[in-house]
């Protein structure tokens, strides 16, 4: 397996990059996009919940891998070319979004309604109260769970090995094609994602203690 | 507290030993697996599932159709007697040679060519058919050949040795690797590629659907397929040589020949009939 | 056009439906047995049996990390290495449980957690064993405050069955394949039409989650 790895190195670690890559840049994007929507889902307009809900069901009820696949082979068809990292990251992106809309949006929820009010009847509009005294505690309360989705975004980030994202999974395909050695390739690629995921892993239940 | 904590012990025991109960059966190597074929009257088989015109599942009866399907059919009953019954699970270019190794399937014939790497962990049959690597791309492209493919994007699936022969050939050629040959040719049509590379059999076969593409450059590689087998089984390898002669020599390989390829542009099928 | 009217002829629509049929037999399988274990496993974390639970809760933190991907690699590559060889479905069901039971298992951990630990104390104090403590005092509190999660991860479970589509597990994503192998054409019709159907499904759980969830608030 030893052998394995150093034949392989530069293909595992390459790999190894453009998942972390991809899982940064769609964690930081979701991040965003996951906020405004939870925003949208708890305003006063009812125009803004509807579209809010609708954007969150819709994209989390969908397999990333469909989501995945449209944005890979659907959107160079007719708008502009990707590439499947490129689409894979977008895909990526969009269902984590929703996800993390849920989690800021039950976060907003779980602040006390008064403290919105007692903004507001104290002359702020929707936004600064949301800015300044909501969003800063709601943020705190999901932290943990935040941190869930962003572990599930980087295995998630597995599905760009369907489109030709280059990453960990597709080099792992590919040695393990090439090698026929399938088992010990996959054992691999499993060591290498704890790498990401166990330590955010460890230190969101070490968070989460404190916080409790 | 005590007594929870034994019940509990006693119950993730209990779960360790069942999932553990599938080991310890007899290793693979010393099996013999024409004895345990002949005794079952059953050839398992590993095919493709989504190849058109060589294995695919019909939708109408869930059945697999193809001339490797067929074919297969046609070696079973030589080998075991006309009852002798086929048995098939559809495979990927990807899980085909596991499967085999792990013994989940008896024979892979499954579009594989055969190669000194591969015949470093499995053995093969003599070759059954004569594809060659060829390029399909869109009509009026400037790629004639497959020299044209060098600072090109190139689709193929992942798993076949079309990537391979690329690198050799085309060293500055890049390429990209699908899950199924269908996922690549879609990939070419949204232009993340600029030709599609792999077996001119299966090409043809796309093609079929695609008239504005078309086969270019013909054939820079001979891929002869043949049926893998796991290493150490002699006497199966034997068994499945003579039943393809037999399929040869009654004129059967020659009519699903023409049953499947007779009518497919772009692929002459008169270069493939065996005598 | 012609390609979408085609690729939706009344013969492939059955085929995929016949694939949301397997789809959902191993969502449900899999959802039962992993809950079962993931109860058993959840309960052995939080009872801090030395050792033991620190083992069972590496792994389960090993096992949740995973891609589900790799999970489903090594269920049905590596585990005839140890003799033992699934077909594809029960490989898949294997698969699945195996995940899910860990993802279960934390959550019910958490929900026996959120159960104010008082109330344990106080069971306790009436003379009850730990056992039955657990099983009518602290669970059924704990189980009903889990039910959200329970259900999405049941979500993520149905919409997780297309990642087997790569052992060629004849579910809806796999069936779409070979839909499209018999004209590349058929692809984005066929993709479409599958993220509607898992659309429908998840979504009809998700509501009656939210339905349940009210009904017990």
């Amino acid at each position: 397996m030893i052998k394995l790895l150093v034949d392989n190195w530069s293909e595992f670690i390459s790999g190894f990059g453009w998942t972390v890559l991809s899982s940064i840049v769609a964690l930081f994007f979701s991040l965003i996009i996951g906020s405004l929507f939870a925003i949208l889902e708890v305003m006063p307009s009812k125009v803004a919940r509807v579209i809010g809900n609708v954007y969150v069901e819709i994209f989390r009820n969908i397999p990333l891998l469909v989501i995945t696949m449209f944005f890979y082979l659907v959107i160079p068809l007719y708008v502009v070319k990707i590439n499947g990292f490129t689409a894979g990251t977008i895909g990526l992106t969009i269902y984590t979004s929703a996800f993390i809309a849920e989690t800021v949006r039950s976060g907003i929820n779980s602040v006390d309604v008064g403290q919105m009010e007692a903004s507001r009847a104290q002359g702020m509009t929707f936004w600064q109260a949301m800015r300044y005294i909501v969003l800063p505690q709601a943020f705190k309360l999901v932290i943990p769970p935040l941190g869930n989705q962003f572990i599930n975004l980087v295995k998630n980030s597995s599905v760009l090995a369907f489109v030709a994202g280059f990453d960990l999974m597709y080099q792992g395909n590919a040695i393990a094609s090439t090698s026929f050695q399938t088992v010990n390739t996959y054992i691999i690629v499993g060591l290498f994602y704890l790498v990401i995921t166990l330590p955010i892993s460890y230190y969101m239940q070490h968070l989460e203690r404190k916080l409790a | 507290m005590k007594r929870f904590k034994y019940v509990t012990l006693l119950i993730t025991s209990l779960l360790l030993v069942l999932t553990l109960a599938g080991c310890g059966s007899k290793p693979l190597s010393s099996q013999n697996v024409l004895e345990n074929d002949k005794q079952s009257n059953t050839i398992t088989w590993g095919v493709k599932a989504d190849q058109k015109l060589i294995g695919l599942i019909d939708v109408k009866d869930g059945q697999e159709k193809g001339f490797e399907i067929d074919l297969a059919k046609a070696i079973t009953k030589k080998v075991l007697g006309k009852n002798g019954k086929a048995k098939f699970v559809t495979v990927t270019s990807q899980s085909r040679i596991p499967l085999l190794k792990n013994g989940n399937i008896d024979a892979i014939i499954a579009t594989m060519s055969i190669l000194p790497d591969r015949k470093k962990v499995i053995d093969f049959s003599d070759s059954y058919f004569s594809a060659g690597q060829s390029i399909l791309v869109k009509k009026g492209s400037s790629i004639k050949s497959v020299k044209d493919l060098n600072g090109k994007t190139v689709t193929s699936a992942v798993g076949s040795n079309s990537v391979d022969n690329i690198h050799k050939i085309a060293p500055k050629a890049r390429v990209l690797q699908l899950p199924d040959f269908a996922q690549a040719l879609t990939a070419l049509k949204s232009g993340q590629g600029e030709a599609m590379t792999t077996d001119n059999v299966i090409l043809a076969g796309l093609a079929v659907e695609n008239p504005g593409y078309k086969l270019v450059g013909g054939t820079f590689t001979t891929e002869p397929y043949g049926i893998g087998i796991n290493k150490g089984q002699g006497d199966f390898k034997k068994a499945i040589n003579k039943g393809l002669k037999e399929v040869i020599k009654d004129g059967t390989y020659n009519k699903l020949i023409m049953k499947w390829f007779g009518n497919v542009p772009g692929f002459n099928y008169k270069e493939v009939l065996r005598k | 056009m012609q390609n979408w009217i085609d690729a939706y002829s009344w013969i492939n629509i059955r085929f995929l439906l016949q694939g949301l049929e397997i789809t959902i037999l191993i969502s449900v399988i899999s959802v039962v047995l992993s809950f079962i274990f993931g109860s058993v496993l959840g309960i052995i974390r939080y009872a801090k049996i030395p050792y033991f639970s620190r083992i069972v809760g590496f792994i389960i933190d090993v096992v949740r990390n995973l891609p589900l991907l790799l999970i489903i690699f090594f269920t049905y590559f590596g585990l005839p290495a140890f003799g033992f060889k699934p077909d594809t479905i029960p490989a898949a069901i294997l698969a699945m449980t195996f995940f899910e039971s860990m993802m279960i298992a934390e959550i019910i951990r958490s929900g026996i957690l959120a159960v104010d630990i008082g109330q344990m104390e106080a069971a306790r104090a009436q003379g009850m064993k730990l056992g039955q403590a657990m099983w009518h005092v602290i669970l059924p509190q704990a189980y009903k405050k889990m039910i959200p999660a329970l259900v999405s991860q049941f979500i993520s479970l149905i919409k997780d069955t297309s990642l087997a589509t790569i052992i060629v597990v004849p579910e809806l994503m796999q069936h779409g394949q070979v839909v499209y192998g018999q004209n590349p054409n058929y692809i984005i019709p066929v993709f479409v039409i599958m993220a509607v159907m898992y659309f429908i499904v998840c979504y009809a759980l998700s509501l009656l989650s939210k339905y349940i969830d009210r009904r017990m608030a």
